[in-house]
């Protein structure tokens, strides 16, 4: 029995990617709302008064803000089908240590590369790859973070690999000579169809931030 | 649980090592504290945490967590039957980790810039404090505690924070209790209880504390 769902949401936000695979994962039907983040609508103001950010999970009208706490909700109230944390709490605990990883380093680090020029682009390109590697030997000879099955720090960070394209144009650079597994493992995760339907084209991503960097006055 | 290790790298006026050690008391759970040098960061801390190597970290039967949240969390898993701290209905879960996930960001940043800044940025600090501050007691109304009847998740989470507001009124020239007053009440609430006063740093002591911090930040008005 799903009730009513309802996610506020930005194309091509990452953390609302998060929130979209899983309710895909879940087979959950929702209603999707794309904001105008210039202009927020009054629901997302009534529904997140303290960030006003998206994405926004409102479920029988009750929302849940932040990606990873829509993701462990969505786990948590649809617990009878494709499970996304593990049953055994030090593997919890070790998914949720590198999706907040991921949401400290990836996103701040990212956003430098397309932000920033010179030795400060130069210095977060290095670290990223860094944080990146790190997160390739995770991995190890799995075929998702989740062990045999993708889980929750596979949700956490598949939706940057659509940003990928946008760092390595502005960073010049290639993620994948410097990560091959992790890109394999993007790919893999590309071919489900809750993956692919739920993150953006890479492309439109970079048409999105050259218009933004305009649009902020950023060289 | 026999021959359960359980040891705690930890610093005492860490707010988020004191968030362990409240939830550790909670639940009865014996273990060993090590108190860590801050400086220089020693071998046991840097080969349980390499990737950040801060504290808390919580390491259990030899396996290490890291990150407050994720260690309270394992805590209220292995541990579930005394003192829950998270809620069973998945929405009310939702909103603690909310909360939480807020002191973490907001409380604590803003905290820290009561102490750190002067002039027109403190001002704009203490007033965003307060806000922030006012919302948490929002949350709390008119419960004896963030979790109900009992001490829960985003109790455990405030209550370290509580211990250094004698520290920014004294430095940031006002009261929280003026504007916060359940909050205030809360705070003595909770500490009447001797899972948390045994776990938390005196406030005199964290003014002692602040005040070093100041100076060797060069910070003076």
């Amino acid at each position: 029995m799903e009730g009513e769902v309802v996610l506020l949401d930005f194309w091509p936000s990452m953390f609302g990617m998060r929130t979209r695979i899983a309710l895909a994962e879940k087979q959950i039907k929702y209603e999707y709302r794309e904001e105008d983040l210039r202009n927020k609508s009054a629901l997302l103001l009534q529904m997140n008064p303290v960030h006003k950010k998206i994405p926004v999970l409102i479920h029988n009208g009750k929302p849940i803000c932040e990606s990873l706490i829509q993701v462990q909700y969505i786990d948590e109230v649809w617990n009878d089908r494709a499970p996304l944390l593990p049953p055994n709490p030090y593997q919890r605990a070790t998914a949720r240590f590198w999706a907040d990883f991921v949401d400290k380093k990836i996103y701040d680090l990212g956003g430098k590369l397309w932000r920033t020029k010179g030795e400060e682009q130069e210095a977060a390109k290095k670290e990223l790859i860094e944080c990146l590697k790190l997160l390739e030997g995770q991995l190890g000879d799995n075929p998702y973070f989740g062990g045999k099955d993708f889980g929750f720090l596979d949700v956490a960070l598949v939706p940057f690999y659509c940003w990928f394209y946008t760092y390595e144009k502005f960073g010049r650079f290639s993620i994948e000579a410097e990560c091959p597994k992790l890109i394999a493992w993007a790919k893999r995760c590309m071919q489900k169809e809750s993956v692919a339907k739920s993150l953006a084209d890479q492309e439109k991503i970079y048409d999105f931030v050259l218009h933004l960097k305009k649009a902020l006055g950023i060289e | 649980m026999e021959n359960e290790e359980v040891v705690l790298l930890s610093f005492w006026a860490c707010t988020f090592a004191g968030k362990v050690r409240v939830a550790l008391a909670e639940k009865g759970i014996e273990y060993k504290s090590m108190e860590q040098d801050m400086v220089t960061k020693g071998d046991l801390l840097l080969k349980m945490n390499p990737v950040h190597k801060k504290i808390p970290v919580l390491i259990h039967n030899g396996k290490p967590i890291c990150e407050s949240q994720i260690i309270l969390q394992y805590i209220d898993e292995i541990w579930p039957h005394k003192s829950p701290l998270l809620p069973l209905d998945p929405h009310q879960r939702a909103v603690a980790r909310f909360w939480a996930d807020f002191i973490d960001t907001k409380i604590c940043e803003l905290g820290k810039k009561i102490w750190k800044t002067k002039g027109e940025e403190k001002e704009a600090v203490k007033k965003e404090f307060m806000e922030s501050l006012k919302l948490l007691e929002g949350e709390l109304g008119d419960k004896p505690y963030f979790g109900g009847e009992n001490l829960g998740y985003v109790d455990v989470s405030l209550l370290p924070f509580s211990c250094w507001f004698y520290a920014q009124e004294k430095v940031g020239d006002f009261s929280i209790e003026t504007d916060c007053p359940k909050l205030i009440a809360w705070t003595t609430r909770c500490m009447e209880k001797d899972s948390v006063s045994r776990s938390l740093p005196d406030q005199q002591k964290i003014y002692r504390f602040v005040l070093g911090l100041r100076k060797l930040f060069g910070v003076e008005e």
